[in-house]
């Protein structure tokens, strides 16, 4: 739906300084694009827990960090961002890929569609679904509400594959 | 891990590190580590990270390091909180920033909830053996590793290791001491987040 470039300006233009992720098949795509940047630092790890810890490092340190994840390490996550969203109550905003959203073909009835968004409403973070190309700015319009709300949020990006 | 005798107790090795501690230095402290160092007293780049997300500190840590280049960032884990994310010593290498040192207290049980042996320690295993942290963090890429299991030495060499290039690791053997408490929070964890960021970084929301 967006290539590298795209996100890439788009993290730029939001002020973003870390992205801490793991890559799936759409997110890994924007990975070069993101290494390119001169504004921006790709952090890797290894499993999404960490990505909301080491986010809240670089948050508390003074840096404005994004996690980029899959909806499956959504899943994976759940201790690591109750307690930095709620407990510490840091305002992190994610890029969230919501596998299987546009296209089935790979995996007919991915439990994805089932759980991602009810699950996302359980832990009380404010998300918009991103479902077409037309929709890229108001990724960074949420971003700024939340931000300036000083609460977590996140973009929920259809994917097509798994 | 060496045999129980030869282990230091937590509150030596903390209050050495406490001695050596540089005030521009952000020290993390979790669980058992946490009770010991805020027994100490307070200090404005001090993280209580209490409550946790068990494991998470050296995430947390090196997220800090990578925020504050020029600081250095010390973090005190315990041996089961290490071994529930031990994925971050390979994140931490990968990212490679050379103000972090990570301190891991290694007991060999879960103290807080009963001082339960951990998966890693020998009396938690089948062979008996326990896990090799230092090895670990050797296949991991850590730029410098030490391991102590008396507490003169520590304190003897503690200048010498938070010197030394980053990323560091540092094993402590430290004995246990069944029945203690775990940590309590210091106060609202959220005032405490800004708290900290401020101090870090004047200026910031």
């Amino acid at each position: 739906m967006f290539s590298g470039t795209e996100i890439a300006a788009l993290f730029t233009s939001m002020g973003i300084t870390h992205v801490v992720s793991v890559p799936d098949s759409t997110i890994g795509v924007w990975y070069p694009a993101l290494e390119r940047s001169t504004d921006l630092r790709l952090v890797r790890v290894c499993r999404e827990g960490e990505a909301w810890a080491v986010a809240a490092g670089l948050y508390l340190g003074g840096a404005t960090p994004l996690v980029m994840i899959q909806c499956t390490g959504l899943f994976e996550s759940g201790d690591a961002l109750r307690n930095v969203l709620h407990d510490w109550k840091l305002p992190i905003f994610a890029i969230i890929g919501y596998r299987s959203y546009l296209n089935q073909d790979t995996l007919p009835g991915d439990t994805c569609l089932v759980f991602t968004e009810p699950l996302l409403d359980a832990w009380r973070i404010d998300y918009r679904l991103i479902n077409a190309p037309s929709q890229l700015d108001e990724i960074r319009d949420h971003y700024l509400a939340c931000r300036d709300a000083g609460k977590p949020g996140a973009a929920l990006i259809a994917e097509g594959k798994a | 891990m060496s045999d129980e005798q030869e282990r230091m107790s937590l509150r030596d090795a903390m209050l050495a590190l406490h001695g050596a501690r540089r005030e521009d230095d952000v020290v993390v402290t979790s669980m058992c580590a946490a009770r010991e160092w805020m027994a100490l007293g307070t200090h404005p780049l001090d993280l209580v990270y209490v409550p946790s997300s068990m494991g998470q500190a050296t995430s947390v840590g090196l997220g800090l390091a990578l925020a504050q280049p020029h600081r250095r960032v010390i973090v005190v884990n315990g041996d089961g909180s290490m071994l529930m994310n031990l994925g971050s010593l390979v994140t931490i290498t990968a990212a490679a920033p050379q103000n972090l040192i990570l301190i891991v207290a290694d007991n060999g049980v879960y103290e807080v909830t009963g001082s339960q042996p951990t998966p890693g320690a020998a009396a938690g295993r089948a062979d008996g053996k326990s896990v090799d942290f230092e090895a670990m963090a050797r296949a991991c890429g850590f730029r410098s590793i030490f391991q102590f299991s008396n507490a003169a030495q520590w304190a003897q060499d503690l200048e010498r290791v938070l010197r030394a290039m980053g990323p560091t690791f540092v094993l402590l053997d430290i004995s246990s001491v069944p029945g203690i408490p775990g940590p309590r929070s210091p106060g609202p964890a959220g005032a405490r987040a800004l708290e900290l960021r401020r101090n870090l970084s004047p200026g910031t929301a």
